[in-house]
Order: structure tokens, then C-alpha cells, then sequence
């Protein structure tokens, strides 16, 4: 039993199963949605395999087809992707759910149901595909499938609006990731090597090692939407239907900041990063601030989430200046933990608009006035999930600020204290006024009865979010498996 | 000046004129066109790198990076070409609007 467990490649299937759903989905457009749930139903049982597989191998890399490292296609099962292929599977399940009862199989918008499942099935492989990869360039091929398969979602729409915000995203990706690759092709010229761990170790420090860092920084920083390279966001993320915003906000935002991630701490170490540090933390602080003040000011429910999604960012490039000698631990599992939480009420988040949207044939706040029965569901659920993004406890959120917090004062960066209070402030306020206008004491209509696929799924997602910070140990344990970062986990500070 | 920075230095300076284009320029096509000639310039860099040196024999492992970029650029201009007809049926505009807030409802 034990193995079959540690002979199988997990994570192979787990990239090469969706894609392989894809194009079946793509083939058999009738059948498309049950391809597509069974799939989302077998890779969580993978994710799990995969870890207790690693947990006994203790994660030695594993390189395509056997052969040896130049050759072959290093793979990457370090406690960063198994957590990621973890929290994917996860929120993938509960989209593709709710993406079920979303796209009805008949009805006007046939063609949407029909392209939605092979794109969303490609998206995912190409994820997964992203989180175990090793070197720069594997890395940039699989982030370039997530983003042609996220542009392709947001035009799934077909109006103007939709097909704007898509071209739109076409271009900033491209521009992204072609800087990006830029500064591969200057590392290759200078090293001869993509992999990621070769390159941390080789890298001297010269002029054009910062020149290339600082070409895949931008270009990373402008796929991860980063303020102020956040403009495309909010339309792209806002336009596309719901279970769509869920996976854009949910999991491709992280895939090119998991990519950053890697670089910053496996390639760039050697670099003189403090500077870049604290520049990105400035960004961060700004996105923080100008994110939330932005929701606060959205009349429409998904475009304040959005905007919350913009503010979010914000808290992920904290982890940069943050992570010096001792608190390098610290400020990674922060970031991972924000990651993971975020993912869970993010999506549920967009989920819950959708329905709303769906139930009462517009998603402006206004209309939410009064809202009662099916509604009063959803923005109890709605609230369940928003706990974690202003980080109440016992949410992630709360426990990943809390690491932020405890890294800000050991590092003696005091000025992030006040960013992450306010950041807090202001997104209870964009929540308050959400709930605000829901609880208004006027005579609604009665609603469209919503199928229960809309309605529950969500909810796991949201008490899953909720409760994140109880069960965050074992995760946590896992993302450190094999992790670039050392030191200890600093829970309590000690003035 | 050795002929692989030459051939580096173009790639990159193909690269920002391409930058150029893509952030002024209006139509869609010459957008799109921007975007694969800073994409030819990337690769430009790269096959230059490989070369190493003269009497060496080039490295091929940049020649199959470029040949999956060049894949990865295909695909994106497919893309791109097909949603900007679209746009161009639907609005008669070959022009990215300006944001227009709550157009749907």
C-alpha cells in the first residue's frame, strides 16, 4: 500500500488529468460539465495522496521521464506546492460546483456552459503545472497558459464590456511576461542555467543580474497586480461571470506572485534586494490604503470586491521588506497563510455576488436594501467569508496579519503597523456597508427560488475561511517542508 | 562589439520599440504587432546569448526556448486578433474604450 503510494506520481496526474479533461470536454461538449466535476471531484483525493507521499519521501525533487537534471524537467515537491496544489483542489472543487448549477445545460447562454469547462479545466492544469515547476522557464510557459486560459474566461461573457477587459488583460499579460522572460534570457546568457536552485547559487551580483531581477520583478508585479499596476483588475475581475471572478481573484492573481515568491527567496537572496524590499513594500502600503478606500467608494458588489482583491495584494508584498534573517519564517508563512485564506474567501466572496446578481437581477448595493430570505442566506454567508479578508479572528486572515505584525516589530519597521490597523479598518467598513444596506427595514419582492448548488457551496468555502486559523498548523507544518526560509515562527513578541 | 551583442543589443532595443508601440498606439492591430515585435526581440536576445562565442558550437537549449515561445506567441496573437474582430463587429471600433463603469446592468 505504502508503495503504491510513493511509486505513483501524484503531481504528474494531477497536472496531466485536468488537461487531459480539457480537451475531452472540448470534444464532448455535452458531457462537459459532469468531465468537468468528476475531475474536480478525483484531484482533491490526488492533492492528498501527493502530500502523504511526500510526507514519507520527504520531498526529493523528481525530474520528467527519470532522466537526469540538465535533460530532464525538474519538478518541484516542496511544502509550497503541495499546499498550493492543496488549497486548489479545494477551491476548484467548490467552483466547479457551483459553476454546475452557474451555466444551466440549456438556455440562451449554451455557449458559455459549453466553452466555460474545457477553459476552466485548462486553467487549472496550467496551475497546478505552475506550482511545481523548477526553472524560470518552465515557469513562464505555465504561467502563460494560466493567462491565455484567464483570457480567455473573462471574454466568456461576449459583450463589449467583457471582450474590452479581456483584450485589455491580453496585453498587460503579455507585456508582463515577456519582461519576464526577458530577464530569463539574460540570467541564461550570464549562468547557462534555468534551474531555479542552480541560479540562487550561482548568481554574483553583477550589474545585469540586478538589471535581470529587475525586469522579472516588473514584470511579475504587473501580473500580480500590484498597485499601481492594479488598472486592468477591477474590470477584468468584475466583467467575467461569477465562478470566473472566484478563480481569477481566487488563484491566478497567486500564480504569479507564488512565482515571485520562489524567485525572492531561492534566486535573489544573493542580490541586494533590501532596497527592492522596501520599495515593494511601499507599493503594498499604497494598494492597502488606496484598494480599500476604492471599495468603500463602489456602488456595484463585484467591483468592491475586486477592489478588496486590489487592498489584499497589498498585504501579500508586505512579505518582502518583512522577511529579513530572523523573521524570514515568519513573514512567508504569513504571506502563504494569506494566500490560502484569501483563496477560500475570495472565491466564496465572488460566488456569493454572483447568486445575488443572479437572484436580484443586478449586483448594485442598492439593491440589496431589505434584503431578506434567499437573499438574507447570502449575505449571511457573504459576511462569514469577508471575517478572514478583514481578518477577524479565528480566520487566516487574522493569524497571517498577526505574523505580519509580529515581523514588522522584531524588524523594528514600525510604519507597517499602522498600514495593516487601517487596511483592517477600512475593509470592515467596506463589509459594514455591504451588511449596511442589507439590513435596511424596507418591503422587498419576493425573490427567484435559487438551486441549492448557488448557494451552499459557497458556504464551505466561507466556514472553511472562517475557522482557517484553528486548523492553520498542519498546513503551515507542510508549507515548510522544504522551504527556502529559516528561523523561528514568531507567534508572541516580546517588546 | 562581438556580433552576439550586437545581436543582443537590437534585440533589446526591438524590445522597447516595441514597449513604445504597444503603450501608444490605439488601433488594436498595431497593438498586437507591437506585442510580437517585442516578443522578437526577446527571443533575439535569447539566440544571441546561446551563441557563445565563435569557435564554439551555440548552445541549442535557448534554440527550443525560443521555438515554445514562438508556440506561446502564437497562440497569444490568435487570441488577440480573434477578440479584437470581435470588438471591431460588435462595436465598429478598432479601439480599446475608454473604461466605461456599470454598462451592464
Amino acid at each position: 500500500m505504502t508503495d503504491l503510494l510513493v511509486s505513483q506520481h501524484w503531481f504528474f496526474w494531477m497536472t496531466l488529468i485536468p488537461l487531459g479533461a480539457a480537451v475531452a470536454a472540448f470534444l464532448i461538449p455535452a458531457q462537459a460539465r459532469w468531465i468537468g466535476l468528476a475531475t474536480a471531484l478525483v484531484l482533491p483525493f490526488f492533492a492528498l495522496a501527493g502530500i502523504a507521499a511526500t510526507l514519507i519521501t520527504e520531498g526529493q525533487p523528481i525530474t520528467g521521464g527519470g532522466w537526469p537534471t540538465p535533460l530532464g524537467i525538474e519538478l518541484r515537491r516542496d511544502g509550497l506546492a503541495l499546499v498550493m496544489l492543496a488549497i486548489t483542489a479545494l477551491v476548484g472543487l467548490i467552483i466547479s460546483c457551483y459553476a454546475i448549477g452557474y451555466f444551466p445545460a440549456r438556455g440562451h447562454h449554451h455557449s458559455r456552459t459549453r466553452y466555460f469547462w474545457p477553459l476552466w479545466l485548462f486553467l487549472w492544469g496550467g496551475c497546478n503545472a505552475l506550482f511545481i515547476s523548477a526553472d524560470l522557464f518552465n515557469l513562464y510557459v505555465t504561467l502563460e497558459l494560466v493567462t491565455l486560459a484567464s483570457v480567455t474566461l473573462i471574454a466568456l461573457e461576449g459583450g463589449k464590456a467583457a471582450l474590452t477587459a479581456a483584450l485589455r488583460y491580453l496585453f498587460i499579460g503579455l507585456f508582463g511576461s515577456l519582461a519576464y522572460l526577458l530577464g530569463v534570457a539574460v540570467f541564461y546568457g550570464a549562468y547557462a542555467t534555468v534551474d531555479l536552485t542552480l541560479l540562487g547559487e550561482m548568481l554574483t551580483g553583477s550589474r545585469l543580474d540586478h538589471a535581470a531581477m529587475a525586469l522579472m520583478i516588473a514584470g511579475l508585479v504587473l501580473k500580480s497586480a500590484l498597485f499601481p499596476l492594479h488598472f486592468w483588475l477591477p474590470q477584468a475581475h468584475a466583467m467575467a461571470p461569477a465562478p470566473v471572478s472566484a478563480v481569477l481573484s481566487a488563484l491566478v492573481i497567486k500564480a504569479a506572485y507564488i512565482v515571485l515568491l520562489r524567485l525572492w527567496f531561492e534566486v535573489f537572496p544573493s542580490l541586494d534586494t533590501i532596497a527592492v524590499g522596501h520599495l515593494l513594500g511601499l507599493l503594498g502600503t499604497v494598494a492597502i490604503v488606496f484598494g480599500s478606500l476604492l471599495a468603500l467608494r463602489q456602488e456595484r458588489l463585484k467591483l468592491l470586491i475586486a477592489y478588496s482583491t486590489v487592498a489584499q495584494i497589498g498585504y501579500l508584498f508586505l512579505v518582502f521588506p518583512l522577511a529579513r534573517n530572523d523573521t524570514m519564517a515568519t513573514a512567508w508563512v504569513g504571506g502563504v497563510l494569506l494566500m490560502m485564506s484569501h483563496a477560500c474567501g475570495k472565491a466564496a466572496m465572488f460566488m456569493v455576488a454572483g447568486t445575488i446578481h443572479h437572484t436580484a437581477g443586478s449586483d448594485r448595493i442598492s439593491r440589496l436594501a431589505g434584503a431578506g430570505g434567499p437573499i438574507g442566506v447570502l449575505v449571511v454567508v457573504f459576511t462569514l467569508a469577508a471575517t478572514t479578508i478583514i481578518g477577524l479572528p479565528p480566520s487566516g486572515g487574522f493569524f497571517s496579519k498577526w505574523l505580519f505584525i509580529n515581523a514588522a516589530l522584531v524588524t523594528g519597521q514600525w510604519w507597517y503597523l499602522p498600514v495593516i490597523l487601517s487596511g483592517t479598518l477600512l475593509a470592515a467598513a467596506y463589509i459594514a456597508r455591504v451588511l449596511g444596506w442589507a439590513f435596511l427595514d424596507v418591503k422587498r419582492s419576493s425573490y427567484p427560488v435559487i438551486p441549492w448548488v448557488m448557494k451552499w457551496p459557497p458556504l464551505v468555502l466561507a466556514l472553511i475561511a472562517l475557522v482557517f486559523g484553528l486548523i492553520a498548523y498542519e498546513p503551515v507544518q507542510i508549507a515548510l517542508l522544504g522551504a527556502p526560509v529559516s528561523g523561528p515562527l514568531l507567534i508572541g513578541v516580546r517588546p | 562589439m562581438t556580433i552576439p551583442v550586437l545581436y543582443a543589443g537590437s534585440g533589446i532595443l526591438l524590445f522597447f520599440i516595441g514597449l513604445h508601440a504597444l503603450l501608444i498606439r490605439r488601433h488594436l492591430l498595431r497593438k498586437i504587432i507591437a506585442a510580437n515585435i517585442m516578443g522578437s526581440g526577446v527571443f533575439m536576445v535569447f539566440i544571441a546569448l546561446g551563441a557563445r562565442g565563435d569557435s564554439a558550437v551555440a548552445d541549442p537549449v535557448p534554440q527550443v526556448m525560443v521555438l515554445t515561445g514562438i508556440v506561446v506567441s502564437l497562440c497569444f496573437t490568435a487570441v488577440a486578433i480573434a477578440l479584437a474582430v470581435r470588438i471591431h463587429n460588435l462595436t465598429d471600433c478598432t479601439t480599446l474604450a475608454a473604461d466605461e463603469e456599470s454598462s451592464i446592468d
